[in-house]
Order: C-alpha cells, then structure tokens, then sequence
C-alpha cells in the first residue's frame, strides 16, 4: 500500500506502539483486499461486547491501555455501540459477577485509550449522522448500512478491531464502499408492498438481503411509496444486513445517491420482485410455537419514538412473561423524563440501556432465566438468535405486547 | 493434478494442513456457532452439529455481523478454532478476524470451492501462494 509520510512515521512507531500496531493490522486488512492506500476518517464506531471479546480479547485491550500515556489515545471521535449488560439489570439477566467483572475491565481500557462509551447502536438518530460523503470506520452493520444508504456517508464493516485502529490512526484502508465504483448497484429490487410496520420493513429488509446474498452485493430497491421514517429504515437496513451482510442500498428518489434509478444501475441489471406473499412467508417460518417464554424489543435500540409506542400499548395491560425494551443511554433520560419508562413498567415490563440483547451472553441468559420461546418485533433478532438456542418469532409490535399479557402468540 | 490446485485472489496468514469441512453455505462466528463446545449451532445451517475444531473449512461467503472479528481471536486463544477459512468470498469483518486472530484465510476462485473440494479431504492451504491444495 501506498503510504503518506505521516503514516510511515507510524508505522515505524515514531507515535508509539500502540499506533504502530492499529495501523500493521490495517495494512494487513488492506493489502488483503487490494487497497491502494489509507483514507482519512471523521469517526469511528466500535463494536465490543464482552461476549464477543472474550477473556482473550479483554486483555488484548488492556495490553494497548497500559501503554504510556500520550501514546495511546484514539485521533478522532470514536464511539462505542451496545455492552454486554446494563448493570442495574443484570439480575433480571440471569448475567453473572464474572461477566460483569469482565465488562467493568473493558470499559477502564477503552476509557483508558480515550474512547467515548456511549454504547449505542443508534449513533445515526442519538449522537451525530455522518454527511453524504463523509468517510468513516463503523461498527455494527445496521450502523453501516444506515450511514451508507439513507446518509450517503462511507463506511465498510469495520469490526471492534478495525474500528478501533481507525480510531488510533485516523485512518482507514480505502476499499470497497469508500470507492465509487463500488456503491453502484449490482441488481434492481422491485417491491410489489410497501410496508408500515417495523417488522414488515425489518421482513422485507431479511428477504432482500437473502436475494442479495453477500457484501459486496448492492441492491436499488424501486417500488417503495411515499417517505419512509428513521425507525422504518433502521429496521430495514439492520436486517438487510443481518440476513445477507449487505452494507448498502439505494432507494430509487428516496436515498441520496440514487435520485433516479440510472445514477447507481447500468440498464441491464438482473431484476427481481418482491411481494407481500414474501415478506409474509418469512415471518411464518419462523412462528414455531404459540406460546412464549419472554418478549424482547431490541436490535436494534429503540427510539424515543418506538418507546412512546410501547408505552402506549402498555396502558392498562398486566404482562405473564417477562417484557424487554432495550434503548440507549441517550434515549433512556428522556424516556424516563417524558413517563414512559414508567408506563411501561407499570404493566410488568422492563426498558434497559446501552446493552442489545443479542450481544449480551444471550445463550447464558436462555440458560439461566429457561427463556426459549422468544417473541420481537426485530427481523434482525430472529435471524441471530437461532444458533443461540432460542425459538424466536416475529410479530408486531401490538402483537408482541399481546403475547407478554397472555403468553401466546397469535400466528401472522 | 492441476484441478486439485485451486488459485485464490485474496490471502492471508500461514500454511496450515488439515481436513476439509465443506458446505454451500454462510458463515458467522455469532450467528453459527457453539463457540464453547466448537459445533455449529444454528439449527439451519447445513453443518449443524458438527465440529469446526482443527478443520479447515470451507464454506460460501460469510454472513451476519461484526462480532467475527473479535471472536476468532477468542476462539483461538482457547483452541476451539477452525485451522483455516477458505471461502468463495468473504466480508471485512472475517478478513479484520482472521488477521487479529492469526487464522489463515483464502477467498476469491474462478470456481465455486465448495463444490471443488470434497467434504473431509486432507487439504494444504498456502496464503504465500495463494492455493489450497488437495492432498488426500
């Protein structure tokens, strides 16, 4: 790869070993996939949950926080996306102290190297939207695919690793959706129903991104009627991603490269349709059972806007099985401040922050509360929890309320 | 044989032997794993059941989301690891993975390498060269 001066000087830990090392993993990152050189970087969103990190991974991180002071310090503004527990709920997790000792010991790293805990996976709706064209290194793919589609920003997958080594550098390897040529789009997507529902958009999301299959795939989706809402995108997209690892989609007049269809497709795209009998079949594959053990809101966090329509179904209701809502903690100040915290728990059911339930020892927690049935109103949640030993199903939002008061899930 | 020599575009890491554990389909570390026990977990996927452990395995592209990336490094710190990954395409994350992790990598062939290789054959996969090679 081509190097500037500065980051030659890196590379030979003139700032450091702790650069010097973010940026020989870049390299080895980039060079794998034919990047010519490094590109510059606004922010960085990094993905690490304990879960994930391991013992192993922990250590790693404390190895780069015990470095010298003034060494070791991320350049630019990284970020971080959900835990692996909110601690005033741990208990209501089955969660254990070795798990919490263990997140405690990462948050002094991170802290440590000057990274911002916010722990969200919502960034684009709670801190700070990138612009059309920025670049920047993001984790968690429902964050990358939302920066890159509906914000036009520039980010590949960069995992807690990657994320992090932007962070140090501030910089990233320049491939794929940091270059023009590949945020064209590679087939036409013509949807026959446009949704309404987050779980309609997050089906119609999963079906699409098991036609498009893999990342480099980008598909521009026509057919969609009038202006979709955040919420509705965020679904979409983060279970586009989740279904087929896509990192970028073009909404023909509606996402901002795309304004019409021949500015991202050739004329001879292969083209396929999409109807409701689709997005309907997938949510019924996954109906295994009527009833339900726990019913969870998350993946991704919810919006201010989601919690004030949970806390409206929750009026007057008495929950049998346990509730989840799962937010951020830039939400969650105002969610308690505007009540609906309270409404919610009001009818039994629980609103955590700055974990997501998939990232959060999911499997212990099935083990440990006996939580198997699991009923969301999250595309993306169903598609991950299966390998985890859970039966997830898909339903409504009102449906999912329905099912924590009577314990059964009525079949879509 | 030339056909039991297949090229790659992209590679990564260092020569490792081993048997093939192949199927046409995706892979997350996340999303398909048992990670404790080193079985594939999700009910769906066509290797359900069966260990990755000291198997090179070799699957379409990969799937799902981040997590990978720190998890190989972790699978590998216990020896509950996959020796390689050789796929017809992978995304960033299992390449950020395989590259924290020290797990070698291939991805890229002008065929579809789950069809080349036969499931349970003794394979040598060389990043220097760019090839997987079946050897028995």
């Amino acid at each position: 790869m081509n190097l500037d001066d500065e980051e030659k000087d890196i590379l030979a830990g003139k700032a450091g070993p702790v650069p010097q090392q973010a940026l020989r993993h870049q390299i080895k990152v980039g060079e794998f996939f034919g990047a010519e050189d490094l590109v510059p970087v606004t922010q960085a969103h990094l993905m690490a949950d304990t879960e994930s990190l391991g013992e192993a991974g922990v250590r790693w991180l404390e190895g780069l926080a015990a470095t010298t002071a003034g060494q070791r310090r991320v350049r630019i503004s990284t970020i971080t996306d959900p835990r692996g527990t909110d601690f005033a709920k741990a208990d209501l997790l089955g969660q254990t102290s070795a798990m919490l000792d263990l997140e405690r010991r990462a948050i002094v790293a991170f802290e440590a190297l000057g990274v911002a805990m916010t722990n969200t996976c919502i960034n684009y709706q709670t801190i700070q939207a990138p612009t059309r064209n920025e670049h920047v290194a993001f984790g968690d793919t429902g964050v990358v695919i939302y920066s890159n589609s509906v914000c036009g920003a520039r980010s590949n997958f960069e995992g807690g690793p990657s994320a992090l080594a932007a962070g140090l550098t501030g910089r990233t390897p320049r491939y794929g959706f940091h270059l023009a040529e590949k945020r064209r789009a590679t087939l036409r997507i013509q949807v026959a129903f446009t949704p309404t529902s987050l779980n309609d958009w997050g089906a119609l999301g999963g079906v699409i991104g098991r036609i498009a299959g893999n990342y480099w795939s980008v598909p521009v989706i026509e057919g969609i009627e009038g202006a979709p809402k955040s919420d509705q995108l965020k679904h979409f997209g983060a279970s586009m991603a989740s279904f087929g690892s896509i990192a970028l989609f073009h909404l023909v007049g509606l996402t901002p490269e795309a304004g019409q269809l021949s500015d991202v497709a050739a004329t001879d795209l292969p083209s396929q349709r999409v109807t409701k009998a689709d997005i309907e079949q997938l949510q019924r594959s996954y109906h295994s059972d009527e009833g339900v053990d726990v019913v969870v809101f998350s993946a991704p966090q919810l919006s201010l806007y989601e919690l004030s329509d949970l806390a409206g179904l929750c009026d007057g209701r008495r929950f049998t099985v346990p509730m989840l809502a799962v937010t951020s903690p830039q939400v969650k100040p105002d969610a308690d401040r505007m009540g609906y915290t309270a409404r919610i728990e009001a009818a039994g059911g629980n609103v955590l922050s700055g974990m997501c339930f998939y990232q959060s020892y999911a499997r212990e927690i099935s083990e440990a509360r006996g939580w198997k049935r699991l009923a969301t109103n999250s595309a993306k949640l169903v598609n991950i929890l299966g390998g985890y030993g859970y039966r997830p199903m898909l339903a409504s939002m009102e449906a999912c309320v329905d099912a924590a008061v009577s314990g059964r899930l009525a079949r879509p | 044989m030339s056909n039991r020599i297949f090229r790659a575009r992209h590679a990564m890491g260092s020569t490792v032997r081993g048997p093939a554990l192949v199927a046409d389909d995706g892979f997350s570390a996340r999303y398909d794993l048992d990670r404790i026990n080193g079985v594939f977990s999700r009910p769906s996927h066509k290797l359900a059941g069966q260990s990755y452990v000291g198997k090179i395995l070799v699957l379409d592209t990969a799937k799902g989301g981040v997590a990978t990336a720190w998890m190989l490094h972790e699978m590998k710190s216990r020896g509950i690891v996959p020796l390689a990954l050789v796929f017809n395409s992978v995304n960033p994350i299992l390449a950020q993975g395989a590259a924290l992790g020290d797990v070698s990598m291939l991805a890229g062939f002008d065929e579809d390498i789950t069809a080349a290789i036969p499931n349970g054959a003794e394979v040598e996969v060389n990043p220097q060269m760019g090839v997987i090679t079946v050897v028995g």
